[in-house]
């Protein structure tokens, strides 16, 4: 047992950090650093740099074209993307459809998508929740019929992430009704462009547009665009929701966000004095800090267990989902409160890189401060997505504790 | 990285497991609890057996050359067995201490007497007006011709009414909380002048408090430079608190498991009553806080050896705070869901929750350590 990094794996950060350094470009970085809106150009263009460098895919086998690496250069890699300002790749295509592609798909399917997934070529997006299946997923209504060489898809599918910017959507859709619900589900891959597709914005709390409904009208998607087998799609989805989960523990970007809530209460004034000097103000960070430093060995625990007994991930990443969750919850929520009175501005304009505050403002503006309560207000949505925290609980309960 | 035991751990574990099973069952520890001496000498004399006395130490001493892994892995059965033999005051605080900054002739009297089971320590290190405050000693040790003459009073000392020996921080120059002036000395129990006044803990460990009136030592029970020993005393504390945090894991994982057992087979309503989401929920937060909690010890342990002080403060303080509230959970919820069997002293559970409860107050509390640990923030 041993919690210090080796020789090798420094000098492997050292080697990640000085690629991040050289390749990251200046404007992302900004973006990134200021809280402004990242554009799906941004994430493109990085995901494009990565693979040309041979990292575009890190928890990836190489295969696939992917790194190989294991799961603490991967945490690696991941702690200095977020703590340069890099942004995440996208993990609805990396992270949940590549894992099912690799273990279910065909290989035309396979050698199809998984290249285009890793070059930055296609953007996908997930079809999941509907209107009346949340939670309950598995009660799902989005139809598919098969007619010869192809499905007719009819249904609506909503909470879609990033929809407006995606190529292709990977759906679950019912195309049985014999026996228990998750008996009729499929897993289905979609043209975007496909006619009978609409896609309307939903608009978040913070007021920006995140997510979508998407209407399927009498949508036709090729047969062998099916992953797997008919009906045998809950399977593949659980364990697409399994690598999900891993990723939400979302360690790196903790750490990331605990370093500037300490100098937002740094460089914030509280009666006469910087607020983290405030006793009552600095051991509420103090507790989330104690939250992120358990988290990230318990999840470090439970990857190289996992990787020590050569399985899969099981339901241990619930774990994982729901402390990683709170914590960034917590995070943004401190960094908010850190701004007191500041944090009431609601400067829409202020999230690009060209806005200049007005100069009756200027004096009293910090350009750290306009994201921060939509920031707060957006991360609600982590204990709600991905199955929501109370989802989780379920799941340690019945398949880790047994009751 | 690297979080697998070696093959050795595991076999000490397996050892030890095989022996809380065999010879240390629940009765057999409520008596040992009630008996004048508080704990078992046939055990004592078996962990001396199993070499876990002299765990800590140099082979040269007579010693396994274990490391702070080790007593971790020892002090999470410590905790499942609710072990009441003075383990971690003679060989964590005392022995480590004595180890780190003792005389070579010191270690070599002390450290094989300690490993063969034949001497036990306690750590003096508290006083009434202190808190859990280290540097504010009021009890003095004033050079004479031949040695020192110490005076003073120390409370609530672990484990003391067994001690043949104990270590006690003396103030030998500066104010009663100044860092610098505090000396740390190596007292027989029989030294004249020592009076103990002894109790049962709420536990069911031992502790006394100590009244020295003008005790003589001589020059040799100085431990360490003089005026130099809080930094001493500091780093065997945190030796101990490391200790405790794995021993809040092994009952934690016990009283889950007890809990979950229980949630399993009580009936009510026609179901057991882990049927309820409102228990299961519960139930899973107290999964959750064990997983955290063990990675805290983890931390905690790791930490112990490191050179550089204020680093192993932060971790050892972060997680003792960080366990110190998981272990409230877990055993006012392991309570709670275990209704009335959860407060009758026939059940097991009780004496978990009690014992967590006081590993809460020693060595610092949540309070305590999460204010250091806040204090080293910014």
């Amino acid at each position: 047992m041993d919690l210090k990094y080796t020789p090798e794996e420094e000098a492997f950060r050292a080697k990640v950090r000085a690629f991040f350094e050289a390749e990251l470009p200046a404007d992302i970085r900004s973006r990134m650093r200021l809280g402004k809106r990242i554009r799906k150009d941004d994430l493109v263009r990085w995901q494009r740099i990565l693979h040309g460098h041979g990292w575009g895919a890190v928890m990836w086998p190489t295969r696939f074209g992917g790194t190989g690496w294991n799961v603490i250069q991967q945490h690696i890699f991941e702690e200095e993307r977020a703590d340069i300002g890099a942004p995440p790749q996208n993990a609805f295509s990396l992270r949940m459809l590549a894992p099912v592609l690799m273990a279910f798909a065909n290989s035309a399917q396979a050698e199809y998508f998984l290249p285009r997934i890793i070059a930055g070529e296609d953007w996908w997006c997930q079809g999941y929740s509907e209107p009346g299946s949340g939670s309950d997923l598995a009660s799902l209504r989005t139809s598919a019929v098969r007619h010869g060489d192809h499905y007719l898809v009819n249904g609506q599918k909503t909470w879609n992430t990033w929809g407006q910017y995606a190529d292709w959507i990977f759906c679950l859709v019912r195309t049985g009704t014999e026996g228990r619900p998750q008996q009729g589900i499929s897993f289905l891959l979609i043209d975007m462009k496909s006619p009978g597709i609409t896609l309307k914005p939903i608009t978040m709390l913070d007021g920006e547009h995140e997510i979508n409904e998407i209407w399927f009208d009498n949508v036709r998607v090729p047969a062998q665009n099916l992953v797997g087998d008919e009906n045998k799609g809950w399977t593949y989805a659980k364990f697409l929701l399994t690598h999900e989960r891993t990723n939400n523990a979302g360690i790196g970007s903790c750490k990331r966000a605990l370093k500037n809530l300490k100098q937002i209460a740094a460089a914030q004034v509280s009666h006469g004095r910087p607020l983290i000097e405030d006793s009552r103000f600095r051991d509420r960070i103090a507790q989330v800090e104690l939250e992120l430093m358990a988290l990230e060995i318990t999840n470090l625990r439970v990857l190289s267990a996992t990787a020590t007994e050569s399985r899969a991930l099981g339901p241990e990443v619930s774990v994982l989902k729901i402390k990683g969750s709170e914590i960034q919850q917590t995070l943004a929520e401190l960094q908010m409160q850190a701004l007191g009175p500041d944090a009431l501005p609601y400067l829409r304009e202020a999230l690009e890189m060209d806005w200049v505050a007005d100069p009756s403002f200027a004096e009293h503006y910090r350009p750290y401060a306009p994201p921060l309560s939509g920031q707060y207000f957006n991360l609600r949505k982590t204990t709600i997505y991905a199955g929501s925290t109370e989802i989780q609980k379920n799941i340690i309960s019945q398949m880790i504790l047994g009751l | 990285m690297d979080f697998n035991y070696s093959n050795e751990q595991l076999a000490l574990q397996e050892t030890l497991q095989r022996f809380i099973g065999r010879d240390y069952g629940f009765e057999r520890r409520r008596e040992l609890a009630r008996s004048p001496l508080g704990f078992s000498a046939e055990a004592w004399a078996q962990y001396a057996d199993l070499g876990l006395l002299s765990l800590p130490f140099p082979e040269e001493f007579g010693g396994l050359g274990g490391n702070a892994v080790d007593i971790m892995l020892v002090m999470e059965l410590v905790g499942r067995g609710l072990l009441l033999e003075p383990f971690s005051s003679t060989v964590v605080m005392c022995g480590g201490l004595i180890r780190d900054a003792a005389s070579e002739p010191l270690k070599r009297s002390m450290l094989p007497r300690i490993g063969a089971g034949e001497i036990k320590l306690a750590l003096a290190c508290y006083e009434a007006a202190g808190r859990y405050e280290l540097s504010r000693v009021a009890c003095t040790a004033v050079r004479g011709t031949e040695g020192w003459r110490i005076s003073g009073r120390k409370t609530v000392v672990l484990d003391a009414s067994s001690a043949d020996y104990f270590l006690v921080s003396a103030r030998t120059g500066g104010d009663v909380a100044d860092d610098h002036g505090v000396s740390l000395f190596l007292v027989g129990r029989k030294a004249a002048g020592v009076t103990t006044f002894a109790y049962p803990t709420q536990s069911g460990g031992r502790a006394a408090d100590l009244h020295l009136v003008d005790v003589a030592v001589d020059a040799s029970a100085l431990i360490g430079a003089p005026g130099e020993g809080l930094a001493v005393v500091e780093r065997a504390v945190d030796r101990g608190i490391a200790a405790l945090c794995a021993e809040a894991v092994g009952i934690i994982v016990a009283l889950n498991e007890a809990t979950l057992n229980y949630l399993k087979t009580r009936k009510q309503f026609g179901v057991p009553i882990g049927k309820f989401q409102a228990l299961q929920h519960r139930m899973a937060d107290m999964f959750i806080a064990a997983e955290q909690a063990r990675s805290m010890a983890v931390i905690a342990a790791v930490y112990t050896d490191s050179a550089d002080a204020a680093e192993r403060r932060r971790a050892i303080s972060g997680a003792k705070a960080y366990i110190g509230q998981a272990a409230r959970l877990v055993g006012q919820q392991a309570v709670q869901m275990h209704g009335a069997m959860g407060v009758v002293d026939d059940l097991i559970v009780s004496h978990y929750f009690k014992r967590l409860t006081m590993i809460d107050l020693s060595l610092g509390d949540v309070d305590f350590h999460l204010a250091r640990f806040s204090d080293m923030l910014a």
